[in-house]
């Protein structure tokens, strides 16, 4: 196997981390904690293989996966925001909801209860959906970085009263972030569908929920969820090869990228640069972020 | 009172929802309601099935629940629950060989079955609290969050057990351990026949101990009463002298000793070995069992009760609707009880704790 493709292999497989992490670190910016990015990712990967099946169209699969989880996005905000429900309970009752209406979905559509018809996928020597989620890592970071919008979002993160004493709907604003968050976990999702060229039922994997640890690690920046989120894919891949050869300490080697979170995580220590948001899960009229 | 009032909207909006699905589908939601009820709570059988069923979601559900009073939240009850699991299994059979074989060190002690409940209830809370306290300490010593530890942590379970199973606890060409050798009867052994059939068995009768125990303990000791303080912030905790760190630590090992009998009811009551992916999910539900209980104990029997008629009637319905739908009327139980719970609060004005605990 040559290098180059293996390279393109982990990028495809660094996507979906790649991008859910990214969607999570646009909600959790702005305040809102998203432990829902599993369920969004699965959702696109649906979205955008029956997208395709549907219309023939892989661009038009890749834009349904973009707005299936893009409104999982505004739902979880909307609950959390505008009915008052706690943000893990929003999220938990999303990935649920996003499991059984796959499976559902899968049944409805293709009278199956595990894998969807085979698409074409794009077909291009370049995915575009990886090129998408890189170009989503730059446009983060300059809007988080260099907008009114990116500043506004980080205040909501930060200290929603504050924000909102300085005039800054934040509401509003943490719905769009969520929102927009939602749409890039969708780019993920499209990803991890089109690279397999069908939708599995649970084909995520969990991959939402290391997701949610690359943001933690990364403290936040999307430039280091990307570089995260291709060292994770990396371990990935090794383990796969590693399997192979090693047979029953293929096992040991499978909780290699676990243990590499679990170590990374230990080691973002509090305090200097690498904090989370001050107002994480932090209503506007309240100090204390609440579990119920 | 607050907490049955938006569980009672929760079941309102699933009922709802269950009418929706119904119509969606073509069916009438009626007939429906019918065969659901028939196959839960209809028949003795459907009672028993829904007995099994929730035995394992009240213990995952306080599972959950007591780490949540100190603002903990589990998510790693699942991992907790499947390692614990295969160790009790593991080492119930490898009791059970040595009891059959006259020359094993063991021999003496193996063959009476108490001294082998006594190493395998060990093994199993030994596993479910180390498995609990690395995130604990990772938590109280370099501050990560529980939330993603306990997530990773559970991946991490999931590739320990297949090298355990692979690497001989397996039967050959198989998942499964072999068999425990000692077993918790079904209700049917205990004379009552008409559960015959059904796969309940006494673990109910140790998950209602433990909620019992637990109520107790959060009531009358010193660490279940700071639990909730530690939860409420640790400038509080500074002023009041509770050892913040410890209480964190201790309410995980709590949380994963509970976790760890979980497994019990379907490995020694119902199967006699541990498969993997046996009980799987219990976990996840024991958190919506945990919301929905409100932290009360009888409240957590209830909430458990409730889900497990509906995994329980997922399985009567199927066929005619898919068995997925109740993942989705769980999570509009879960969303609409955290709503209305949330709603009730802001309407009401909130209940002092001492009141409301």
């Amino acid at each position: 196997m040559s290098v180059s493709i293996t390279l393109t292999h982990v990028i495809a497989m660094a996507a979906p981390y790649g991008c859910a992490a990214l969607g999570g670190v646009w909600s959790e910016r702005s305040g809102v904690v998203n432990i829902a990015l599993e369920g969004m990712l699965l959702v696109s990967a649906f979205a955008s293989i029956a997208g395709q099946a549907a219309t023939g169209s892989a661009w038009l699969g890749l834009a349904a996966g973009i707005g299936a989880a893009g409104a999982m996005g505004l739902m979880h905000a909307w609950l959390v925001e505008r009915a008052g429900v706690a943000d893990l309970l929003s999220g938990l009752g999303l990935n649920l909801f996003a499991m059984g209406m796959t499976r559902i979905g899968l049944s409805a559509l293709y009278g199956s209860s595990s894998n969807s018809p085979s698409v074409a996928g794009f077909g291009l020597a370049i995915e575009p959906t990886v090129v998408l989620g890189i170009v989503a890592v730059v446009v983060t970071q300059w809007v988080l970085r260099k907008t009114v919008f990116g500043l506004h979002v980080r205040a909501c993160g930060e200290a929603p009263n504050a924000a909102r004493s300085c005039g800054v709907n934040v509401t509003r604003t943490r719905i769009l972030a969520v929102t927009m968050g939602g749409a890039i976990v969708g780019i993920g999702g499209a990803a991890l569908a089109f690279d397999l060229r069908q939708f599995q039922s649970g084909m995520t994997a969990g991959r939402g929920f290391v997701a949610l640890a690359l943001v933690v690690v990364s403290g936040w920046r999307p430039g280091r969820v990307a570089i995260l989120a291709l060292v994770f894919a990396l371990l990935d891949w090794l383990q796969i090869a590693a399997q192979e050869k090693l047979g029953v300490f293929g096992f040991i080697v499978q909780t290699l990228p676990y243990v590499a979170t679990l170590v990374g995580l230990a080691a973002v220590r509090p305090g200097r640069r690498s904090f989370a948001p001050k107002g994480l899960g932090q209503r506007e009229d309240q100090t204390d972020p609440k579990l119920c | 009172m607050r907490a049955l009032t938006a569980s009672l909207v929760g079941l309102c909006a699933a009922w709802l929802a269950f009418n929706l699905v119904a119509l969606a589908y073509g069916e009438s939601p009626a007939h429906l309601l019918v065969i659901l009820y028939r196959g839960t709570w209809g028949t003795w059988y459907g009672v028993g099935q829904v007995i099994y069923k929730a035995t394992p979601l009240i213990l995952a559900g306080l599972a959950v629940s007591f780490a949540m009073r100190a603002g903990l939240f589990n998510v790693g009850v699942e991992g907790q629950a499947a390692l614990s699991g295969l160790g009790a299994a593991a080492t119930a059979s490898w009791l059970l060989s040595a009891a059959q074989n006259g020359s094993h060190k063991l021999h003496f002690i193996a063959q009476f079955a108490p001294a082998r409940w006594v190493f395998i209830l060990a093994t199993a809370l030994t596993i479910g609290c180390a498995w609990a306290a690395i995130p604990g300490l990772l938590k109280v010593r370099y501050g990560a969050h529980e939330v993603v530890s306990t997530i990773v942590m559970n991946r991490i379970a999931d590739a320990l057990m297949g090298f355990a199973l692979a690497s001989g606890l397996a039967l050959r060409g198989t998942v499964r351990t072999a068999d425990v050798g000692v077993h918790l009867p079904r209700f049917d052994a205990l004379g009552l026949s008409v559960f015959r059939g059904s796969a309940a068995n006494v673990a109910l009768f140790i998950a209602l101990v433990t909620v019992g125990v637990v109520a107790v303990v959060q009531r009358r000791t010193v660490v279940g009463r700071e639990l909730p303080l530690v939860a409420s912030g640790p400038r509080a905790c500074v002023a009041a002298g509770v050892p913040i760190k410890r209480r964190l630590v201790q309410a995980m090992l709590v949380s994963g000793a509970i976790a760890s009998l979980i497994p019990l009811g379907a490995v020694f009551g119902f199967k006699g070995y541990y498969e993997l992916g046996l009980g799987a999910g219990a976990g996840f539900t024991g958190i919506a069992v945990a919301i929905l209980g409100a932290g009360h104990p009888l409240g957590l029997v209830a909430a458990a009760v409730v889900l497990a008629t509906l995994e329980q009637g997922g399985l009567a319905l199927n066929g005619r609707v898919p068995m997925e739908v109740m993942d989705v009327l769980k999570a509009v139980v879960i969303i609409v009880v955290a709503w209305a719970s949330g709603a009730l609060k802001r309407t009401l004005g909130s209940v002092p704790p001492a009141v409301a605990a």
